[in-house]
């Protein structure tokens, strides 16, 4: 296959699809649930678990882009909006992680649930304590083994996890959790552990009030003596002195490798928050009459025209940031640099784009009564979670440099 | 299906013109930029590799693998060896492509067998004034109708003139149409003036000013419409945003060989944040700009108007260019500033992609 920017014609119908969707479902409940931050957004959640998992209807046969579709949904769900789309009933990173480490009988325990009937659940993954974030080896969280009744005892405190209320609390879906086996050993000791809702032990203790993504509800969950049997441990049991990379154990090297899928996923959510923001700046301003000439000599163009002309560049350098990210882990290729690129680099643009959107607007885009002020402050997040812009830039020195860890902190 | 490697084929002819570029240019980019002039010998060697003329149509001895995105590969590889030497070895296509695109039978057959022949033919295109609010695509240099003749009047600057030119390609407005004239070097009314600039220095470039030049009416590029600016325009900002993407490339590879190998406090400058993370933004904005222009590129491929695209793709490069090659010259301190190492050539260089245009097409 030769260089090509041509997507199939599957991606195409599952971006107006989902499109149609963000359009329809999404935006017309954006601020409420904005306004409204802790309620449950019923309309959304009952539409996503009704109609929405199905996907595009319409599919024909023939190939899509793998992972680059689903990073096209993302984009489009969250031109929608992306606190929504968090709060979407889906297995979500939780799901991601059972995915990538799980056996095929954990795969269908935990995951089947969410193609059922039923009542609409969450998945979730919890990491962030209070004392480590981005340290993600520096977690403090126990989980003990119990020979007796071949069970792990989890007590720890998770902080910033997202879905949270939902994963936690709703019968039938789960948070994976991750917490040390043995910490002498480091990261080797670190495993993710499948906890499922209302599992006793496992608490709620509330929800962060945030500056943006004010629907995505982000927990915090308290773990006391809470028991998950043995069956319950992703990967292997065993503990690893070198951190799993020479005994080919899946422990802490697996959970990191979830980041390489979500990264490319995050940056596209970006990519989404940025078009609403771009897109609506564009046809307001062309309302107006400013119409961007992109074959005007410099010395003519506007300095609005420069703006919106580097922003359109910026953003198109991001999303394709992501799709080269996307289509590595559908070639089966590692892309631990690439997706680390694509997240530094559309958590950055859209956070200066949607904040450059709001400044092009003047008293308009600084108004409630538009969701361009929404978008600035929901774009951020995208610039610090799943790693933030100093830890992917710390990813992209380690790897260009070909320094371990060791040598660049 | 979406893609972001090359065919194997595309992936021979970068291993080939890669290598080409760090085994002949780039020991030779010192030597070229302090002397001010190209190395002839090079530009054979590489004429040899057939990268025009694979561009060109079969029918005329050209290979007919016509295609942007290759046209983009090999121009960042080239310009990753040495800008000034890959201008110069792709000049060939200055007249080569226009006339391949617009060219009437008669003008391609009479010009295109020789560019795609065994020796090395500069080409040169004289698109650029010499004024800050010039606009590409409304020229002040005039030609008018006159019989069965044109009469050429204005001045072009930045137009490439190395020895063994015979003709340039020169646009000009007919009305408000632009259009592209083939001019002899030697045509009466026609003077040269060298240039001297702040990079590019091994590049030999002219001022051109044309005073009551006669050329036959046949001089026009193509029938009826004539030339398409728009699409010459952008696949020179195609071809110069690649070899933008080249220049940065090279100089980010240094302050990062560099920054491997330069302890300060008992650590190489690599092993802190500061350095680390500037290399990492370098290199994340390289491969950023890199996949605009592929994509600008693709779309030419599909025979679209890329006139967004191109100035996009633009825009970008000219910036992160500029950006990267001067982090190249910060990482490397003092040596960065002195001419035993590349990066301050590079930054010279980089600087000149906001002023170029024309000088390299896809």
């Amino acid at each position: 296959m030769p260089i090509s920017f041509q997507l199939e014609d599957n991606t195409v119908l599952a971006k107006q699809h989902f499109n149609r969707v963000a359009r329809e479902q999404m935006r017309p409940i954006s601020r409420k649930y904005d306004e409204h931050e802790h309620e449950l957004p019923t309309e959304w959640v009952d539409f996503w678990w009704k109609e929405g998992r199905k996907g595009a209807p319409g599919r024909i046969d023939g190939p899509n882009d793998g992972f680059v579709t689903v990073c096209v949904q993302a984009e489009e769900l969250c031109w929608g909006d992306a606190a929504l789309y968090l709060r979407m009933p889906t297995p979500a990173l939780g799901g991601s992680a059972v995915g990538a480490a799980g056996t095929p009988e954990q795969k269908e325990r935990f995951l089947s649930h969410f193609r059922a009937d039923g009542h609409p659940i969450w998945g979730a993954m919890a990491i962030t304590e209070p004392g480590a974030g981005s340290d993600s080896a520096a977690i403090e969280t126990t989980a003990d083994y119990d020979e007796a009744t071949d069970e792990y005892v989890l007590n720890g405190t998770k902080i910033f996890c997202t879905a949270g209320e939902g994963a936690s609390q709703v019968e039938g879906g789960f948070v994976v959790v991750w917490a040390t086996v043995d910490k002498s050993a480091g990261r080797g000791g670190i495993k993710s552990f499948v906890v499922p809702a209302r599992t006793p032990g496992m608490t709620l203790v509330g929800l962060e009030k945030k500056l943006g993504i004010r629907a995505s509800d982000t927990a915090t969950l308290r773990f006391e003596d809470c028991r998950v049997p043995a069956a319950n441990l992703l990967g292997s049991a065993r503990v690893s002195k070198k951190g799993g990379k020479k005994t080919g154990d899946k422990g802490f090297k697996g959970a990191m490798a979830t980041f390489d899928a979500s990264r490319p996923i995050v940056a596209a959510m970006a990519v989404g928050v940025g078009r609403a923001a771009l897109d609506f700046v564009v046809e307001e301003l062309g309302r107006q009459g400013v119409v961007i000439r992109y074959d005007a000599p410099r010395t003519s163009q506007t300095a609005i025209e420069r703006d919106l002309m580097e922003m359109e560049a910026e953003l198109q350098a991001a999303r394709l940031l992501t799709w080269r990210a996307a289509k590595l882990i559908s070639s089966g290729k590692p892309n631990n640099l690439e997706a680390s690129m694509a997240k530094a680099k559309a958590g950055l643009a859209v956070t200066q784009i949607t904040q450059k959107a709001v400044e092009l607007l003047g008293p308009l885009g600084y108004s409630r009564k538009l969701l361009v002020e929404k978008w600035m402050r929901d774009a951020k997040i995208n610039d610090i979670c799943e790693g933030t812009q100093q830890i992917n830039q710390l990813i992209i020195a380690r790897r260009i440099l070909d320094y371990p860890s060791s040598m660049l902190r | 299906m979406i893609d972001f490697e090359p065919s194997d084929e595309q992936a021979l002819i970068v291993e080939t013109v890669r290598s080409f570029a760090e085994n002949e240019l780039r020991p030779a980019a010192r030597a070229c930029d302090e002397g001010s002039q190209l190395d002839p010998g090079i530009l054979e060697a590489a004429h040899e590799l057939g990268l025009v003329a694979n561009s060109l149509p079969e029918a005329f001895g050209g290979g007919g693998e016509r295609s942007a995105v290759t046209g983009c590969l090999v121009a960042e590889e080239l310009a990753w060896g040495d800008l000034s030497l890959a201008l110069g070895i792709l000049s060939p296509a200055l007249l080569g492509l226009p006339l391949t695109d617009f060219g009437s039978e008669a003008q391609r057959a009479s010009l295109l067998p020789a560019i795609a022949g065994d020796a090395y033919r500069p080409g040169s295109l004289a698109l650029l004034e010499p004024r800050f609010d010039f606009d590409v695509y409304h020229p002040q240099a005039s030609a008018k109708r006159d019989g069965d003749e044109y009469i050429l009047e204005g001045t072009k600057c930045f137009v490439p003139w190395q020895e063994g030119l015979s003709s340039v390609l020169v646009v000009a407005s007919e009305g408000d149409a632009p259009q592209a004239f083939l001019v002899p070097c030697d045509a009466a009314g026609l003077a040269t003036e060298p240039e001297s600039n702040m990079g590019l220095r091994a590049l030999p470039t002219v001022e051109l000013r044309l005073d009551g030049v006669r050329v036959p009416a046949s001089a026009r590029l193509g029938e009826g419409a004539g030339a398409d600016l728009r699409q010459l325009v952008g696949r020179g900002r195609v071809a110069l945003s690649s070899m933008a993407v080249g220049v940065a490339r090279a100089s980010y590879e240094i302050a990062r060989d560099y920054a491997r190998e330069r302890e300060a406090f008992g650590a190489p400058i690599a092993t802190k944040q500061a350095i680390a993370f500037k290399l990492a933004d370098m290199a994340t904005e390289i491969d950023g700009a890199r996949l605009l222009t592929w994509e600008a590129a693709w779309l030419l491929d599909q025979g679209a108007d890329v006139t967004r695209e191109a100035a996009l793709a633009r825009q970008k490069t000219v910036q992160m260019a500029l950006d990267v090659c001067d982090g190249a010259v910060q990482v490397l301190g003092g040596h960065g500033y002195i001419r035993d190492y590349l990066p301050e050539m590079h930054l010279r260089n980089a600087r000149g992609f906001s002023s170029f245009e024309g000088l390299a097409l896809v």
